[in-house]
């Protein structure tokens, strides 16, 4: 067979990418201890947490309430907890399944594969603040305007990206059966030194010198400020820059974790 | 398909060593061998899924990992996983989403004989019908070559069976058909051409008729009282003979001329036994075989 033979079409990219997604999302979303951590757990934690000082004032008259804060803070919990637990696990258990295997030999290109899954992802973390704000909005009495709910929205979707990385690295790294206790382990304890359950003032000190080097708090700090609510360290534009910082990182490890396991099958 | 004077290591382990073969278009190929042989490590080579360590491979012409070539082919692979949360007739759009010309799905499905599952959960398939399914994963992007890593594995009688003439009906097609086993009677079946892999080398290429005449179908155990060496034996068209503990044990493709000798020679034997060899002995057989040559 000589090289004059071989067709010059491969598969159209767009269908490929528009399918591909479709299935990424109804596979995560069939799996229902995926769908409902993702989707209902920053809402429940709203309902416990939220709710029942919803309507105290976190500073002098005029300011944000606790219901509108923690609002804020559960966004950014959300979206991350998506890319982190569901995605990082997705990830490890897919192969551990070695679905890998069948893939590698498929003419599907690896990095539609990769934003396939990202916009899955995203998706769901698009849902889990749709349900969130449904709640906040009707029993939490956060009433933003609409460019506050705008920024919300967009700022929490953008600041999950990094975590998207970090969820890909981590389920390259990780084995099946270990992901979810080390993602776990990572995310929840990072999460709370965040100041993500509570306020940061409120936590022990050491938490408190920890916080500012965590991709969660400055995701936390941009959110916490689309709503109105007072950030800490000055403008935004520092949390910015390390969120963009950490998406270089994050992503960086993704790319190193994929080739060590790319490398360590299949050569 | 080309593997050019292609070897593989593994660590310490030599999977395959300086092999050289091409398959051309149309044909359909067997690769026989036992475990450890090296086949899978073969077709591995051929998709460009593993690298080789030296040498080249060529599939149409090009790299194998380049997406033209991959999308001209289909593959059934040992041990892969595919998600367990789509239903059938969703993957197998899915993959044919990933090849220029697929087949429809409804036409994936049948060749596999899949179609009263077809709007099942993978993760609630038989064994069987996961094999199935994989064979409908194979087919749905129309491919020109089919590359079948141990299909049948974990199939019933009948499974394999009707399997073995869907595969057949494909390359009934003009086709091209590379499947690996470790069945002689399924290479003999499906292939027009076999090719004998052992230890990381090709110790045969040619027909299966062929084939089955050259490796030892029979192998022969008898007690024996008295001590016996490779003199006893001398003359006879056995092509491996092994003598522990007062047990002899010869593989033949001539039991009855090979006992009736040893009882003119006089042997006493007890508890004779005259069975089909398996294909494991019947290689190495093969191989000692072609040392000796």
């Amino acid at each position: 067979m000589s090289a004059a033979t071989v067709r010059s079409a491969t598969a159209p990219f767009l269908p490929m990418l528009a399918k591909q997604s479709w299935a990424e999302f109804i596979k995560l979303f069939r799996v229902p201890a995926f769908s409902t951590t993702s989707i209902v757990l920053p809402a429940m934690f709203y309902a416990f947490i939220g709710l029942g000082q919803a309507k105290q004032l976190m500073g002098p008259p005029g300011s944000v309430t606790f219901g509108e804060y923690f609002l804020a803070s559960m966004a950014m919990y959300g979206v991350a907890n998506v890319m982190v637990l569901g995605f990082g696990i997705s990830v490890a258990n897919e192969r551990g399944q070695k679905q890998d295997l069948l893939m590698q030999s498929t003419p599907l290109p690896p990095i539609v594969f990769f934003i396939a899954k990202t916009i899955s992802a995203l998706v769901i973390a698009f849902m889990a603040l749709v349900v969130l704000s449904l709640l906040a909005y009707s029993a939490g009495g956060a009433h933003l305007t609409s460019s506050q709910w705008l920024t919300l929205f967009f700022r929490s979707m953008l600041c999950s990206i990094p975590f998207v990385g970090l969820g890909f690295g981590l389920g390259y790294i990780a084995g099946p059966n270990s992901a979810p206790a080390v993602t776990n382990l990572i995310y929840l304890p990072t999460a709370f030194a965040s100041g993500l359950f509570f306020p940061l003032h409120l936590l022990p000190p050491f938490l408190q010198n920890i916080a500012p080097y965590l991709p969660l708090y400055r995701g936390a700090q941009l959110v916490w400020d689309s709503v109105g609510a007072p950030t800490e360290g000055g403008s935004i534009t520092t949390d910015w820059l390390w969120m963009g910082g950490y998406t270089v990182a994050f992503f960086v490890l993704a790319i190193w974790a994929y080739r060590r396991d790319q490398g360590r099958k299949f050569n | 398909m080309q593997l050019e004077n292609v070897s593989k290591r593994y660590g310490e382990v030599l999977a395959l060593d300086s092999v050289t073969l091409a398959i051309d278009p149309g044909e359909v190929v067997a690769m026989l061998g036992p475990n450890g042989a090296g086949k899978t490590t073969s077709i591995s080579l051929m998709l460009g899924t593993r690298k080789p360590t030296s040498g080249q491979a060529r599939l149409f012409g090009v790299d194998p990992r380049d997406l033209k070539a991959r999308s001209r082919i289909g593959v059934m692979l040992q041990e892969s996983g595919v998600p367990g949360m789509l239903k059938v007739d969703e993957i197998v759009g899915l993959f044919g989403s990933y090849y220029p010309a697929p087949l429809t799905v409804p036409e994936a499905v049948a060749m596999a004989g899949l179609q009263e599952k077809s709007g099942s959960l993978v993760k609630d398939l038989s064994g069987g019908q996961r094999q199935r399914l994989y064979l409908a994963l194979a087919v749905c992007g129309n491919p020109d070559v089919l590359f079948l890593d141990e299909p049948t594995v974990g199939m019933d009688v009948e499974g394999r069976r009707l399997f073995l003439q869907q595969i057949g009906e494909f390359a009934a097609k003009g086709r091209t058909v590379v499947l690996t086993t470790h069945y002689l009677e399924e290479a003999d079946q499906l292939a027009r051409r076999v090719i004998v892999v052992d230890r990381g080398h090709v110790i045969a290429d040619s027909t299966p008729a062929e084939i089955k005449s050259r490796v030892a179908g029979k192998r022969i155990t008898f007690n024996t009282s008295r001590p016996m060496g490779p003199s006893d034996f001398a003359g006879l068209p056995v092509s491996s003979q092994l003598v522990a503990d007062g047990r002899v044990r010869l593989l033949t493709n001539e039991p009855e001329s090979v006992l009736r000798e040893l009882f003119r020679r006089g042997i006493e034997m007890t508890q004779l036994e005259v069975a089909g060899a398996d294909l494991e002995e019947a290689f190495v057989a093969m191989t000692h075989h072609e040392a000796a040559t």
